[in-house]
Formats: structure tokens, sequence, C-alpha cells
């Protein structure tokens, strides 16, 4: 059974916001404009997240891109009273929208704030709405949403690869974030293959992961920013 | 003051229920419109989505979950004097248990509607409910909600037994002195009450099982409301102290609701004869403990922070302590401690007014604190970048202030056609009789023996 996960090399990151762009289109997340994001309400399913470093006129701009960590020790999972919320075989933390009722329980327990509750039905600007992902659902108002690490793609590779009768290849799986990554900041992978790419980049001693220490064990992996520039 | 006796606690008590004067109307009217407001505001909320409320990212909880919280804690008042003032056989209690007991079953089933308006798909509560559905499906019992769910409705069927039993009788005195159709309605309700010994040995041998049961019950119901903060991984929350610091508040908010209530029914249904200064007086005394008690786990919680010095929560104890949350946090410390302290410390205080204006003080503070539970620590989570305000819109507004026209509206219907002060145990309190004190030894006990 595989065990998916990312590294983040911030090193490589620019924090161009393409993968952001990508999510969105991916995944069928509503844009809510500008009055409604300005209250606090965009849904950015993976975030890059910028801090500044020092005083003028040494000052350093760091990213992160923050995506939901999909941890082994979730809090957002035993707090939700209808397990819309719960763990996979496969160690994602999966999100069952039609399950949903919206107590919001699971974003308040997430340490990381990378859930999304849907405060209106879902809309498109013009002419938006015609690139829908016909394999992604909508959610409707009220419910919770999060990045999924592309779920919808993980199927699709491992239907295929059964069908093909073979094994499912190393970054044969690219969620929408890492194939849109110029950069190629961002790596997934199975991390039960040792052999992985997203493996041998989470064994390097640069790597370390978000709020380790609240005992989430989250499954993404930074490695930290070493550059000067 | 007089002590008054037989019939004329019959006449005095059972007035509001036979005659009815324009002023009932009027109040039904408008706290029925502000009710009629706030149940138009929240289909307007379910019809234009969840949107109309202040809640946005990071803080996903706010008025209605303090709300919540304060309403059950509300409930509280019940319990505490009815079941331990029953137990104690405490004797001023008499007037006082029915008018606390109402409180605990209204405040409960106002208090229970808040998770269902916080709901983002209210239409699917009922998923909450363990019942076998054709997806084989159950609700998570890992989750403190569902916890909550079952510790509530617990409570509410507790509490609704144990402020029906004692009315058994009364309704039987309504039943006896009304003709026609009233006679008909509370005929059923007195459920062929005839005042036998024997009736009125089972029905102490009930209340005394109800009081004892009820009050682990209580305990419990704050400690459950309280693990949905305590069990997530949120700055300020995830302490042990939450469990006792709730049930507390609970029923220091309790009494608080009681004592206003309680001068509000003196002053407008001329209780003055049965609402003595010395209720008042004790009830008072029962705040200052509990407002003393409020301020040794305040104190606990926000020394015990400090010193512990980790980095998330300091941010928040500061936020509350002296950031922009301080003008509400000091109002609660005033409204909760400085207040209580002063006026029921002081004997010469210790009046009717003063202890409204103390319990006003409390319920505004039990409000805020809940509130400064919630707000302060989601806005204030790990990761600087996802920082957020809060502010609540008129929606919620309305909808949280509308549940105070609800309490005050169901208060004044049932007032309307129940006794409010239980006649029959007033009536006992005067001429005590060997069955209708609890009984005290195994001859009496007989085979219902506790």
């Amino acid at each position: 059974m595989p065990r998916w996960g990312m590294a983040a090399d911030l090193d490589r990151c620019t924090g161009c916001g393409a993968c952001v762009v990508a999510c969105h289109a991916e995944n069928n997340i509503s844009t809510v404009g500008a009055e409604q994001a300005a209250v606090g309400r965009a849904k950015h399913w993976l975030r890059v997240e910028r801090y500044w470093e020092g005083d003028f006129p040494d000052v350093r701009l760091k990213f992160r891109p923050v995506m939901c960590q999909q941890c082994d020790n979730a809090p957002c999972e035993p707090v939700c009273p209808t397990y819309a919320s719960h763990h996979t075989d496969e160690g994602l933390n999966a999100q069952v929208y039609n399950r949903c009722i919206g107590t919001r329980y699971c974003a308040n327990a997430c340490p990381y704030n990378v859930r999304f509750f849907d405060f209106f039905n879902p809309s498109w600007e013009k002419p938006l709405q015609l690139q829908l992902n016909p394999d992604v659902s909508l959610r409707e108002v009220g419910v919770m949403e999060k990045c999924t690490f592309c779920v919808q793609r993980i199927k699709g590779v491992q239907i295929q690869a059964r069908a093909e009768d073979r094994e499912v290849g190393d970054g044969e799986i690219q969620p929408a974030c890492v194939q849109s990554c110029g950069a190629r900041a961002l790596v997934f992978g199975d991390l039960e293959d040792p052999e992985s790419l997203v493996s041998r980049l989470s064994r390097s001693p640069r790597g370390s992961k978000l709020l380790e220490d609240l005992g989430t064990q989250p499954k993404v992996n930074y490695l930290s920013r070493q550059s000067q520039v | 003051m007089s002590h008054p006796t037989g019939a004329r606690i019959n006449s005095d008590l059972l007035r509001p229920l036979f005659q009815t004067s324009w002023r009932f109307f009027l109040l039904v009217a408008i706290f029925g419109g502000i009710v009629g407001l706030g149940l138009v505001t929240w289909m307007a909320q379910v019809y234009r989505g969840y949107g109309v409320t202040g809640i946005r990212w990071p803080v996903y909880w706010g008025f209605y979950i303090t709300s919540f919280v304060f309403w059950i804690g509300i409930s509280h008042a019940g319990t505490l004097i009815s079941a331990i003032l029953r137990l104690v056989n405490a004797g001023w209690r008499r007037p006082v248990t029915r008018c606390a007991e109402v409180i605990t079953v209204f405040a409960l089933m106002i208090g229970a509607l808040f998770p269902i308006i916080h709901l983002g798909r209210p239409w699917l509560a009922f998923w909450l409910f363990p019942y076998p559905s054709e997806r084989l499906i159950w609700p998570n019992f890992r989750s403190p909600l569902v916890w909550d769910f079952f510790a509530i409705n617990t409570y509410l069927v507790g509490s609704v037994l144990f402020l029906l039993l004692p009315i058994i009788p009364d309704f039987a005195v309504v039943r006896d002195k009304s003709t026609g159709l009233r006679r008909k309605i509370y005929g059923a309700l007195a459920l062929g009450w005839r005042g036998t010994p024997k009736q009125w040995h089972r029905l102490e041998t009930a209340i005394q099982i109800m009081a004892v049961a009820i009050i682990p019950v209580a305990v419990s119901v704050h400690t459950v409301v309280s693990f949905d903060f305590s069990m997530a991984p949120v700055p300020m929350w995830n302490t042990t102290i939450f469990g006792p610091y709730f049930v507390a508040g609970a029923i220091f908010s309790g009494i608080a609701g009681l004592l206003i209530a309680m001068a509000v029914l003196r002053k407008f249904l001329h209780l003055e004869d049965y609402l003595h200064p010395v209720h008042f007086e004790n009830l008072g005394k029962l705040l200052l403990v509990m407002a003393l008690l409020w301020g040794y786990f305040v104190f606990n919680e926000r020394l015990v922070t400090y010193y512990g010095n980790e980095p998330a929560e300091m941010a928040v104890f500061w936020r509350t302590q002296q950031e922009s949350f301080a003008p509400l946090y000091w109002t609660m410390v005033i409204g909760n401690f400085v207040l209580p302290l002063i006026l029921m410390g002081i004997r010469r205080f210790r009046t009717i007014t003063g202890c409204v204006i103390a319990s006003i003080g409390v319920i505004v503070g039990m409000w805020l604190e809940r509130f400064l539970i919630i707000v302060p620590s989601l806005g204030h989570k790990y990761l600087p970048y996802s920082f957020g305000i809060y502010r609540p819109t008129p929606t919620e507004i309305i909808i949280a202030g509308a549940t105070f026209a609800a309490m005050t509206l169901l208060y004044v219907l049932f007032a309307k056609f129940v006794p409010i002060i239980s006649i029959w145990e007033l009536k006992a309190g005067e001429h005590p009789s060997p069955t209708l004190v609890p009984p005290a030894t195994e001859e009496q006990l007989g085979e219902l023996h506790l």
C-alpha cells in the first residue's frame, strides 16, 4: 500500500504562485470575488506563505507553499462527528463532501489552517465555468473542502496501471501543483518506496516538517532554504 | 412581611393562571415578535448562504458557539439550586426550585438550537443521531460533538422529568379549581393524581432519585461542552482545567440567571410574600462563592500559561490580556469577579437590587468569557500567515439576541400556564408531615428504598 507524501524544496520555490492557480483549476475551487476575499473567504487549498526576515535594507523574502500536510496523526479526523474527515488506507486525509454537515470543527482543530469552508454556493466568473474539471465534484454551500493531493489523479493513474497490469512508476502521478511548478520545487511520490525521489528528498538533512512538535506527523517535507540570494 | 398559608397560597399563585391582563398579551407580542425576527433571520441565513455571518477563515466559530456554551451554562441553574438544595433539604429552597428548574429546561432547549443554527448544512443535522441507515454509517463516537449530542439530550430528558415530577400535584390543584376544557387538559397533565399516601410516597421517591441522578449528568454536560475546545490542539484550548472551569462558570452564570428571573417574577407577579429578600441573600452568597471559584480558575489558567511560556499560547495570552481583546477581557473580569465580590461580599449591598446588578454583570461577563475562549485562540493559531480576525454581522447579533427574547417568552408562557412557585411544596413547608418531607427512616422508605 503506498503512502503518499510530498517534498517542497524552498531553495527552488520562487513564489510565482503557478501552483495556486493550477490547484484552483484542477480542483474546481470556486473564486469568491474581491470583496469576499478581502473579508477572508478566499479558498486556497494551496497557498504560498510569504515571510520577510531581517530589517531594511537587509531584508530576505521567504516563500513556503502550504497545502494540507496529510498528517498521519491528523487533528481534523477524530473531531468530525460524521466521518466526513477520515483517513484513507493510503494515508490521505480524505474529506467526503457529501457527508460533511459543516460543523467546521476540523478547520478549528487543524493547526495549519488549510481547510476551507464554502460560505456560498460555488460560482465562477465567465468564462471560467467552461474549464471545470469533470473528475472533481463541486461543493455546495456549507461544507469544508481541502487539498486532496489531487486524489482524482492518483486514482486515475492507479486504474490505468492496473488495466495495463503494471506498477505505478515513481513520478508518474503528478498533482496539479507539482505539474505546474516551473522550478520543480514540489515533488510528489510514495514514501513507502525508499527509492522514490520524494523518499530520497525526505531523508535530506535539510528536511523538516511544519509544526512537527505538535505531533501531527505531517507527510510534507520542507527542505530548508540555504541560498543567500 | 407575611407568610401566607393555605387558601391564600392557592389564590396568590394561581392568579396568573386564571386572570389574564393586557400586559401578558403585550409581553407575548413583543418577545414573540423578536423571536420571529430571529427565526426569519436564520431562515435568511439558510437561504442566502452561511456567508451572511461574520465567520471567516480561520475563525470558524463565533457568536453561535459562544451563545451555545452560554445557554448550556445558564441551564445549570436548575440543577444546583434545585437538586442540591433538595438533597440537603434546605427549607428556604421551596419557593425557588421551580423557577430554577424551568430555566434549566428552556435554556437547554435554546442552547441546543445553536449547534444546529451554526451548521453549514443544518438540514443534515440528523446525521448526528445514531440511527441505522441503509449505508450503515454511524456517527463518529470519537468526536466531542457526538458526545455533546448525547450529553445534552440526556440532560434535557433528565431535567424535563425533574421539572415535571414536582408539578404533578400542582396540575391537580389547577384541575380541581377549573372547569371545562381547562379541567380536561390539566386533568390529563395531572396523570390521575389523587393525593393518596402511596402517590405522595412514590412522588417523593422519584424526586429524590432524579435529584441524585441529575447532578452527575449536569457536571458531565458542561465538561463535555468544554471538551469541544480542550480536545483540539489550539493554543489556550488544550488544557486540563477546562472541565471544572466550565462547570463552575456554568453554575455561576446559572445562579445569576436565576436571580434575575426571580427578581422579575417577584415584581411582575407580585410575589413579594413568597420570594423574600432572604432568598436573594442566600443565592447572593452562592453567587459570591462561585465568583471566587471562577476567579480561582481564571487565575490558575492564566498563571500556568504564563509560566509555561509556550510561544503560541503566549501570543493568545497577550492578545486577551493587553492587546486587541483587552477591553473585553477586563470587562469580563470586572463583571465576573470585581462586581460580585463587592456587591455580594458586603452585606449592605446584598439586597435584591444588589443581587440583580451583580447578576447582570455576571451574565455579561460569562458571555464574554466564552467569546474570549473561542475567538482570540482561533484567530491566532500557529502560522503567522494565517492569523485572522472575526467581526459579527447583524445576522449573528440578531439571532443571538433573539434567544434572550425566546427565553423570556418561554418563561412568560410557562408562568401563565403553570404555577411558577410550587404550591404543594410551599404548603408542605408550612406543615411538615412525615409523608411530605423526604423519608428518613427505613419504614417510610419502604420498597423503593434508595
